[in-house]
């Protein structure tokens, strides 16, 4: 019996937090009473490795019936069953301390189940993890002289992409055997990396990296955009990397990195185990649970969910394979009551290898899976927004590749009209500019389902399973019950129409009835998280944010303001022929455009200029101004928060805003002898100085930041927007709309009033009276 | 050709399509057979020489007002309030009474020697006039004459020490006006009583007043008891006026109150054409009001609204009295009634008004949905004597676009009501409660109020107070070819046509209900007997 031959054996697991991993945490505690687990987790930067198994393994739905059964004993019951070491496979001796070390090594069975499973991971890391990772344990165990079971988990697919019969045995001397030596892939994969990194150094391709941020974020300052060319460098080299993955594995006969480092992690094993006994559980795709924990249980999207609710969504009508073509699944449970039962069973002197896979015995084709799905959706549609249902129409199918072309055609035409856009003044989440970047996201995705997706349907080996059926055989009734793993019980009919899709539909959080939506939308309830009264504070850019004007326009009132209508006509003339120039100057140096054109006011009378500007309020800025901006700014003053504009106007010309703002953070002018001279007092705020003026401003009154609102409209504000923990992207230009959303920031679109005058060309409208003062310049 | 008196037209079948005023246009509605039209009085015969009646005016005061010259003397404090953009709709062609009647006032002072001059627009919570407007109303001499050293403004209702608080009524109204005013030796109030709501103790108690005193009349309780606010004996809104009134004379402020009445010889040529009924026109004048239609469908809403903004009205000068506040508004209520009053026989269980482009707060501006809700629920179907023209329970039906547009300038505070308070509730009582004293003492509107050009930012609710007599009165309001969403926030019905208005109303009144509709402007008040 299995909980008897596992019954007080100490069980050491890496990769628990997985959906495998999750599942045979569970599967232990529950079938097998009296073991212990010991758990191998990764710390990351904000949790530990027993924060992490609280968090995402224990807390999971899986552990419902442990829950349940255990009542309030449960977390005292874990603490004594489970002890979690923090480990790392990627690093040399696993990254574990002394202690844990010895109770790592001390384990009766290691199940190794840890593994990237993505199928565009880098080369390098997928080497690191999939191949290297085993040796480490390896290594580990034999340095302590330590000779437990060694239960690997690999996948069928090591097999590649040939076709026939794909039987349990070690890949050496079989036809799926691949003649490379993995230490070669090895230091090749590290050279890559290298000789990449050094290539994305030299200076073309910074330039590049550099062109590239400020296309992405405009004028939004030097370290941001300094930040965001090394981030997109960085990205470049992984991207080479996935790429040099790919390559490398289809080039060697595997349909990606994952079965390519998989399968040559396998030869390393059965090369270097030694003395340590070890068995390879192969497992095809795993999908979500036919009956343990619940029927249906899964953890995260898994391959095929993307695709299908795409589908189901009306997104894709194409599938990249061929109705007959054979799609090997098996339910998560299968896989772990499988690798219980090998562990329980015990080694052999030779490695045994055991394939959990359904399509030699219980094949499931495209077809018949497509068919049922489409028939689920056509009795359980997927709504839309407004509650309509979306019509999915029937599939087609295209070999891969034919699809992947078409995709690529599509993608390329995006980015070419995401340029264009990003070029055009058009501004606001409503505008197609929104829609255009979701559609954008949603592209990507699917293209890269398919690409991984494609790879799949091109394998055609039927995985034998022989071994698996076997020890199943083997196996007394009450573990046949508790411990089921035959394949050939599923019913695919069932499986797909009670179990898989109504997980599906609930995962991917698709609406499966017509109803409106009822509560408060997304914005609503971000909208209200902005004005909650625990909000310390809410910064406010100035042009495009409060009001649709800039700096020219204003100087341009100012400085027309007295002018005879003669003189008006050639400054007119003058500032037109002007403007392309300070566009450009504007586009590439927000500071340094300013502190170019604020020389104009050199000479201005001070004391006018003032006086002045308070007619502009009237006749320029409440004009221009967007109402729901200006209750918004005492919305927050209402809800007690202090309010700030930071703007890179002058602060004259800002000065009857006053009232709005405890605080104004604006540039401003030197002036002698009641004249401006022209010069900056200080570097004016934008870009990054904006945000560091904006925090400074903040801690100084005791402010955090992080409970602070930020409302700009551009992406030149990304500093300021990014320094506060509520960003709010107001009429955003289009490069903005795209980072909002992928964010989850709310936006807002503040309208100018409708009926709003809209004068041609903003001059002062002259006084009559009044000794008429000299103008500026 | 002596004026001839307004009537009542009963619609048959050969009556033709009446020309409804539709904000910056018309409609043409032919209406049932049966319906009432109300036809207000042609314009009375003006005085022709202005200056000499200004004079007989000064110097022969009413009531126990010694005449103004004996008012003077050296070294003394004037201040000169005159009444501002609200009046006269639209504004008159120049030169403006209020400029005529100012320069007549200045020369008795000078003659007297008084140096100490200062002349206010009494604009209470309405919006500070422009340059422009300001030359408009008192004419180029004066203005630069006086508003280059300050002599000249508008007052500032939120001055926080520019107000005097003189005490409270026997009702606990508090009565606050002008600092300036109280400190002045005399206070010559210059009206221009377009109609038999304006002057009197409102003048002053009104004009030179602000949030804290006006809020004791400014509200739902006393609209609704005022029936109607423009019949003085029956409103509320004017009792408690005259008890602030008396109180200020009380207190020893020295007001020399002079009154104007004009005709309601509105539209100028070419627009002529609107005081015509339509069956005495002429082929010429027909073709020129199908053609003007027809153009105004046409063009821009915009470009509509600056040509009709252009309109100045030749108004005429019907009379003009001075001295004692009360003696004085007799008279003028007297003269305001000889044109406007038309008698009606029995109310109606349907009313219908074609609103016109503009009202009291639109001068210049944008008529906004809140001020055609006014100018409809306020003024026209408060325009009565006697008993509402429309039964308990009828209907009102508006014709206006209603265009959900505002002024970003000259109304802030609308755009905030209209979004957030009418989207809450549009019951006046409720609103009152709610709101009203977070909009009187928001501290942008303030700053709005006192340095740019916006109404108070209690404005749009007294806007709303307006309707709340007509709004507890009748069961129904329909506005006719409309701004669906804008008619919807404000808790009204939208008909694209007439017929289907009536048709909507029929649920209300049931069938064959009876239908009177007001042809104004030119005003009319309706004497319901």
């Amino acid at each position: 019996m299995i909980s008897e031959s596992l019954s007080g054996k100490r069980i050491a697991i890496t990769g628990s937090t997985g959906f495998l991993g999750t599942a045979l945490v569970e599967r232990l505690l529950r079938g097998v009473p009296d073991c212990e687990l010991v758990l191998l987790v990764r710390p990351t930067r904000r949790n530990s490795a027993q924060r992490r198994v609280e968090r995402e393994i224990l807390r999971n739905d899986a552990f419902d019936i442990l829950r349940t059964q255990w009542g309030e004993q449960f977390d005292e019951i874990c603490a004594r069953r489970i002890s979690v070491v923090s480990g790392d496979v990627t690093s040399n001796g696993l990254g574990l301390n002394e202690g844990d070390r010895t109770l790592f090594t001390a384990c009766d069975v290691v199940i190794h189940s840890a593994a990237t499973v993505s199928f565009d991971s880098p080369l390098d890391s997928s080497i690191e993890v999939n191949l290297l990772g085993p040796n480490r344990i390896l290594q580990v165990l034999q340095d302590a002289q330590a000779k437990p079971h060694l239960v690997a988990v690999s996948t069928c697919y090591v097999a590649g992409n040939r076709r026939g019969a794909a039987n349990e045995e070690l890949l050496a001397g079989t036809p799926f055997q691949v003649d490379v030596d993995w230490r070669a892939e090895v230091d090749a994969a590290r050279r890559t990396r290298a000789d990449l990194d050094a290539r994305s150094r030299i200076p073309e391709e910074l330039t590049n990296f550099r062109r590239g941020a400020r296309e992405e974020l405009g004028a939004a300052g030097l370290p941001m955009l300094a930040a965001k060319t090394e981030q997109l460098r960085e990205a470049w080299v992984n991207d080479q990397m996935v790429e040099a993955g790919r390559s490398r594995a289809t080039s060697l006969g595997w349909p990606d990195v994952y079965t390519y480092s998989k399968a040559l992690g396998e030869t390393a094993l059965a090369e270097l185990h030694g003395e340590i006994p070890i068995s390879i559980v192969r497992p095809s795709i795993i999908e979500s649970a036919w009956a343990d924990p619940s029927p249906g249980w899964i953890r995260g999207f898994r391959m095929a969910e993307p695709l299908i609710v795409s589908f189901a969504k009306g997104e894709l009508n194409t599938f990249p394979g061929y109705p007959e073509g054979i799609i090997d699944v098996i339910p998560v449970d299968m896989v772990a009551a499988a690798i219980i039962a090998v562990a329980a069973k015990g080694p052999e002197d030779e490695p045994e290898v055991f394939q959990v896979a359904s399509g030699s015995t219980n094949p499931l084709q495209f077809k018949k899976l497509l068919n049922t799905v489409m028939e689920w959706f056509g009795e359980h549609p997927v709504y839309d927004a407004n509650g309509h249902p979306t019509a999915s129409t029937e599939w087609k199918y295209a070999g891969s590749s034919g699809l992947e072309e078409q995709l690529h055609r599509v993608v390329k035409a995006f980015d070419v009209a995401a340029k264009v856009i990003n070029r055009l003044p058009i501004r606001g989440e409503n505008s197609f500019t929104s829609k255009f970047a979701e559609r954008r996201q949603n592209l990507d995705q699917i293209k890269g389902y398919v690409d991984i997706y494609g790879a799949y349907g091109k394998c055609e080996a039927l995985y034998g399973i022989e071994r698996t059926l076997s020890l199943w055989n083997s196996l007394p009734i009450e573990d046949q019950t508790q411990f089921g793993f035959d394949p050939s019980v599923i019913d695919w009919h069932h499986y797909i129409t009670e179990i898989h899709l109504p997980t599906v539909v609930v995962q991917a959080r698709v609406k499966t009835t017509p109803d409106k939506r009822t509560g408060p939308s997304r914005s609503e309830r971000l909208r209200a998280a902005v004005l909650d009264p625990d909000r310390h504070f809410a910064a406010f850019d100035l042009e495009n944010t409060l009001i649709a004007s800039n700096v020219v326009e204003s100087y341009a009132w100012l400085a027309t303001r007295h002018l005879s209508p003669r003189k008006r006509f050639e400054f007119t003339l003058r500032t037109l022929s002007e403007t392309p120039g300070l566009w450009r100057r504007d586009k590439r140096d927000r500071t340094d455009f300013l502190r170019y054109f604020y020389q104009r006011y050199k000479g201005a009378p001070l004391r006018q200029l003032e006086s002045d500007a308070t007619e502009m309020l009237s006749d320029l800025i409440l004009i221009k101004s967007f109402p729901a901006g200006l209750r918004r700014v005492r919305a927050h003053r209402a809800a007690g928060h202090q309010t700030v504009l930071i703007t890179g106007a002058l602060d004259i010309a800002v000065e009857p805003l006053r009232p709005l703002f405890d605080h104004i953070i604006a540039a401003r002018i030197d002036s002698t002898n009641g004249k401006l001279t022209g010069e900056m007092l200080d570097v004016p705020p934008t870009g990054e100085v904006r945000a560091q003026l904006m925090v400074d401003w903040a801690e100084q009154n005791g402010l955090d930041p992080q409970q602070g609102v930020a409302y700009a409209d551009s992406a030149s504000d990304l500093p300021m927007l990014e320094a506060v923990g509520y960003p709010v992207a107001v009429n955003p230009e289009t490069r903005l709309v795209t980072i909002a959303e992928r964010r989850g920031w709310l936006t807002e679109n503040w309208p100018k009033t409708a009926g709003a005058p809209k004068p041609l060309l903003p001059m002062g409208q002259r006084p009559k009276s009044q000794a008429i003062p000299e103008s500026v310049r | 050709m002596p004026a001839r008196q307004g009537l009542v037209l009963e619609v048959d079948r050969s009556t033709p399509p009446i020309v409804f005023h539709h904000g910056e246009g018309f409609r043409f509605e032919k209406l049932p057979t049966g319906s009432r039209v109300v036809y207000p009085n042609e314009p009375m015969e003006p005085i022709e020489d202005v200056d000499g009646a200004i004079r007989n005016a000064l110097a022969n005061p009413l009531g126990d007002s010694p005449p103004l010259e004996a008012l003077l003397s050296p070294g003394m404090k004037l201040t000169i309030a005159f009444d501002d953009i609200s009046l006269p709709l639209p504004q008159m062609q120049a030169p403006d009474i209020r400029g005529r009647i100012i320069e007549h006032v200045l020369d008795i002072a000078a003659g007297a020697g008084v140096d100490d001059v200062h002349l206010i627009a009494a604009l209470a919570l309405h919006r500070r006039m422009t340059e422009s407007e300001l030359r408009h109303a008192v004419g180029d001499r004066v203005y630069d004459a006086f508003a280059p050293n300050g002599q000249l403004y508008n007052f500032d209702a939120e001055d926080p020490d520019g107000l005097t608080h003189l005490g409270e009524t026997d009702h606990g109204e508090e009565v606050v006006i002008s600092k300036r005013a109280v400190e002045s030796d005399l206070i010559v109030y210059v009206n221009i009583n377009l109609v038999s709501m304006d002057g009197g103790h409102k003048s002053v108690a009104t004009g030179l007043s602000g949030y804290t005193a006006l809020r004791h009349h400014h509200n739902v309780e006393t609209m609704r008891r005022s029936k109607s606010f423009m019949d003085q004996e029956n409103s509320e809104l004017h009792t408690k006026n005259w008890r602030q009134g008396r109180l200020i004379r009380d207190a020893g402020v020295k007001i020399f109150q002079i009154e104007t009445t004009l005709n309601n010889d509105t539209f100028p040529e070419p627009w002529d054409f609107l005081q015509k009924r339509e069956w005495e026109m002429n082929a010429k004048e027909r073709l020129l009001l199908l053609g003007t239609k027809k153009f105004l469908d046409k063009v821009p809403r915009k470009s509509a609204r600056t040509i009709f903004q252009g309109i100045r009205a030749p108004y005429g000068l019907t009379s003009i009295q001075a001295g004692e506040v009360e003696a004085v508004h007799e008279v003028t209520t007297a003269n305001v009634y000889r044109q406007h009053l038309v008698r009606v026989e029995g109310q109606t269980d349907i009313l219908s008004m074609g609103l016109p482009y503009l009202g009291p707060y639109n001068v210049n501006s944008i008529m906004n949905p809140i001020l055609v809700a006014c100018l409809g629920l306020g003024y026209f179907f408060n325009l009565y004597k006697g008993k509402p023209l429309v039964r308990e329970g009828g209907v009102v039906i508006m014709s206006h676009p209603t265009p959900w547009e505002f002024h970003p300038v000259h109304h802030p505070s609308y755009i905030d009501f209209f979004e957030e308070v009418l989207a809450d509730s549009t019951d006046p009582e409720v609103i009152e409660h709610k709101y009203e004293k977070r909009y009187a003492e928001d501290e942008w509107y303030r700053h709005l109020y006192r340095t740019s050009y916006a109404y108070h930012g209690v404005h749009p609710f007294y806007m709303w107070y307006w309707c709340s007599h007509a709004l507890e009165h009748v069961a129904q309001v329909i506005v006719v070819g409309g701004d669906q969403r804008a008619i919807k926030r404000m808790g009204f019905r939208s008909a694209t046509t007439m017929r289907d208005a009536l048709e909507m109303a029929t649920d209300v009144v049931g069938r064959d209900p009876t239908l009177t509709h007001i042809h104004n402007p030119p005003v009319l008040m309706a004497d319901v007997v």
